[in-house]
């Protein structure tokens, strides 16, 4: 039972992070849009932050990986 | 140039040999028993004794057994190798213990009664799979810089050839676009060693903890949470230690707080002083394994169908993989770099 609960914590804590990078990502977008010539700039942020988000989002997973036992 | 082209290509050939040396290790043992991918990655990514490199068909395993440095008040040093360990044995009185539970893989002291005695564990000071990587990883380290400096001094800041035009825009790059902006052009001088150290001792274990054979590459470094707490506990210390007055201030007085909020803003602030680099810790450790882990079980996939259809897919998806764990393996220490040098320039900020 803790097995599949901490399966199920680590799938719903995928969504947060999937959520978030996919806002990046898409603000990212829209930036590049209005101004390409500052894209790598915006790239190099976004991909910072991505980074930050992941890591919320593995806490998570370890979580679950401690208890799970 | 060559030679950068020459690093890149070897490099990119040895992660693409990723799946066919876990094969070959595995074919030797598949046919008598179930395959467990459970156990067989976690077993490679946690830290052993030994380095195991096949087992042969008759169970009998090939491993390089690392020395085991062990210290037991009344016992003494002890140095042996740990093949006198192997397979459970008892050696001295020590033995490693393979029962699942907490103690899993530790060496314990065994009571003359044969029992194991769970209370007192010895101090384990042994070399093992994690600290070879590490010794490795920082070799290479060592001679990449050495002759990055020493030919510095033979040609002066000039042309950069060899390995000084592969070295020195990582270098400038950690100075101009990480340190600098960050901590300021006075101050960032004397945090420069800590930051290059810690941004490439993670890059060059990351990269070489991707790389499976031969022996001295492939060890799980920086996915060993040890590692990457000692990591963290650098940066806390270079901070609190290089913290100045405003900094303190902020933390048990900050300005302009009402002073009946002081007892729920002092623990606060106390709290985020440490987990700020506890989260450091958690998301190296968290990044490399799952990335080792996505690995190790894309190649299982082939053991656990039994079929050789599969191969052609899950080698597909595991070179895939690599290639995005060379990113991440980057990445993430440029992250690391990055928040500690924001920790430290939080520091030594001055008050305007």
């Amino acid at each position: 039972m803790t097995g599949t609960m901490a399966a199920v914590g680590a799938g719903l804590a995928v969504i947060g992070a999937g959520l978030g990078i996919g806002r990046i990502g898409g603000s990212a977008m829209d930036a590049i849009a209005r101004q390409p010539e500052a894209s790598s700039k915006i790239q190099i942020n976004m991909i910072v932050a991505a980074a930050l988000i992941e890591g919320a989002a593995l806490f998570a997973i370890v979580v679950s990986l401690i208890a799970k036992g | 140039m060559r030679f950068v082209k020459g690093i890149l290509f070897s490099l990119l050939l040895l992660i693409f040999s990723a799946p066919l040396a876990a094969q070959e290790e595995q074919e030797a043992t598949g046919a008598e028993e179930e395959f467990d991918p459970g156990t067989f990655i976690l077993a490679h990514i946690a830290d052993s004794h030994e380095w195991h490199i096949l087992t042969k068909k008759n169970g009998e395993s090939v491993a390089i057994y690392l020395p085991v440095i062990v210290y037991q008040k009344d016992k003494g040093l002890d140095i042996f190798s740990s093949r006198r360990l192997a397979e459970g044995k008892e050696y001295k009185g020590y033995k490693v213990v393979e029962e699942e539970g907490d103690l899993k893989g530790k060496i314990v002291n065994v009571k003359p009664d044969g029992s194991i005695d769970e209370k007192n564990l010895p101090l384990d000071f042994s070399i093992t799979k994690a600290v070879v990587g590490m010794l490795f990883a920082a070799l290479i380290g060592l001679w990449l810089f050495v002759s990055l400096g020493s030919s510095y001094k033979k040609t002066g800041i000039s042309n950069p050839k060899g390995i000084q035009s592969f070295l020195e825009p990582v270098v400038l790059f950690v100075r101009d676009d990480i340190a600098i902006p960050i901590i300021g052009e006075k101050k960032y001088e004397k945090y420069m060693p800590y930051l290059l150290t810690a941004f490439f001792f993670i890059l060059l274990n990351n990269i070489i903890g991707l790389i499976p054979f031969p022996p001295p590459f492939g060890a799980n470094v920086t996915g060993n949470i040890a590692v990457t707490f000692v990591l963290a506990l650098c940066t806390f210390l270079i901070t609190q230690f290089s913290g100045n007055k405003h900094y303190w201030k902020d933390i048990f007085a900050a300005p302009g707080v009402p002073v009946w909020l002081l007892p729920i803003m002092i623990p606060v602030e106390v709290i985020g002083m440490f987990s700020k680099p506890f989260a450091l810790m958690i998301r190296l450790f968290a990044n490399i394994t799952a990335g080792h882990i996505i690995v190790l079980s894309l190649v299982c996939l082939i053991f656990i169908f039994k079929s050789l259809a599969v191969a052609p897919v899950s080698i597909f998806f595991v070179i895939f993989m690599d290639c995005l764990e060379l990113l991440v393996a980057f990445l993430q220490a440029y992250v690391f770099t990055l928040l500690s040098t924001l920790f430290i320039g939080l520091a030594v900020k001055e008050e305007h």
